[in-house]
């Protein structure tokens, strides 16, 4: 375990300050939009496949995860038995599976430090606060106690996204019109610019996108996340070697 | 069974036990990855992992739902991509990939 002492060795050492909270509500303010639109799209959504506005409040609040919010209200005629439940659970680790992968990117800057300061912001990570930190590493900041900030930020504005959604949403009854659906996908790849390190360091990133390509025209569900992102990542273990 | 577990909880109840379940299963998630690595030993591969795992998540999660979208989300995140590397402004960025998209829909 000594090795995580190194953790990050081409920047500061990790730290945790009741400041770093405050900096982590800055941080993630730009993305503050998207954020709140896709809630919005949520709340919206969750009307249409008749779910209370307490059901979808709640499932905002304590799921706190998109993707697999929008499939559980697709599926939400399942929730009344417990082995429809046992259903929905199994969509739901499915569709969040790459949070498990996000989760494990965090223990090079994350790792050295308390498990109070660590684990508490993991239980908040969603893929803009996600990357927003790494990034905010990547350029040398340190303290870890941002993602916290970041993460509580972005559960107020989904959670009151959401009852927006709801409640107001009769006007994104064609999100596709308005290009509602991109912009999740543009807000990654509008993050993904800066982590640009050359075509050499990005051979991973292509391997991955070949890989999930494949995997979403052949197998069927969710699993083309998995399969690229882990092509991508055996990668990366290869691909500096010669150097 | 649906109907006697519905009786049983009342249906509200039954809601609040699926979406705690499926908060417990996300937060598993969120945590075990982060978990996992604690008993693996950083060598300066794994770190390499670690290092190329963001993007790659990205990218496999996007690139396929670019494809699907077709011409329309090709031009939005050329447009997206293009504005972040020239101003680097992330809501400029989006929103003006997304309403390029929502103009060609509009106009195509």
């Amino acid at each position: 375990m000594n090795t995580e002492k190194n953790a990050g060795s081409d920047s500061r050492a990790p730290y945790w300050s009741a400041a770093g909270l405050a900096e982590g509500v800055r941080l993630v303010l730009p993305a503050m939009p998207v954020m709140a639109l896709f809630a919005f799209a949520f709340g919206t959504f969750a009307v249409q496949k008749g779910l209370d506005l307490s059901v979808a409040t709640l499932m905002s609040a304590i799921m706190f995860a998109g993707a697999s919010q929008f499939v559980a209200a697709e599926a939400w005629g399942n929730s009344q038995s417990l082995a429809g439940i046992l259903t929905l659970v199994m969509f739901t680790a499915m569709v969040n599976l790459r949070f498990l992968l996000m989760s494990a990117s965090m223990r090079p800057w994350l790792g050295s430090l308390h498990p109070w300061q660590s684990y508490p912001a993991l239980a908040v990570l969603t893929e803009p606060g996600w990357l927003l930190g790494l990034r905010y590493r990547a350029s040398g900041g340190a303290d870890a106690a941002i993602v916290l900030g970041g993460g509580v930020a972005f559960w107020v504005i989904w959670v009151i996204g959401t009852q927006a959604g709801y409640l107001f949403g009769t006007f994104f009854s064609d999100p596709k019109r308005f290009g509602i659906d991109l912009v999740m996908p543009l807000f990654f790849i509008v993050v993904l610019v800066p982590l640009w390190r050359g075509p050499r360091r990005a051979a991973p990133w292509a391997v991955a996108g070949i890989v999930a390509l494949l995997a979403a025209e052949f197998i069927p569900g969710q699993w083309y996340i998995m399969a690229g992102a882990i092509s991508g990542c055996v990668t990366g273990g290869f691909i500096d070697e010669r150097t | 069974m649906s109907g006697l577990d519905s009786f049983v909880l009342g249906s509200f109840g039954m809601s609040v036990i699926a979406i705690v379940a499926m908060g417990f299963a996300t937060v598993l998630m969120r945590t075990s990855g982060f978990w996992l690595m604690a008993h693996v030993t950083l060598t300066p591969r794994i770190r390499r992992m670690l290092e190329a795992l963001p993007g790659s998540i990205v990218v496999a999660m996007v690139l396929p739902i670019v494809v699907k979208g077709g011409p329309v989300a090709v031009l939005g995140v050329t447009v997206a991509a293009a504005l972040m590397a020239l101003r680097g402004n992330q809501i400029l960025a989006v929103t003006s990939g997304v309403v390029a998209a929502a103009l060609a829909r509009t106009l195509l």
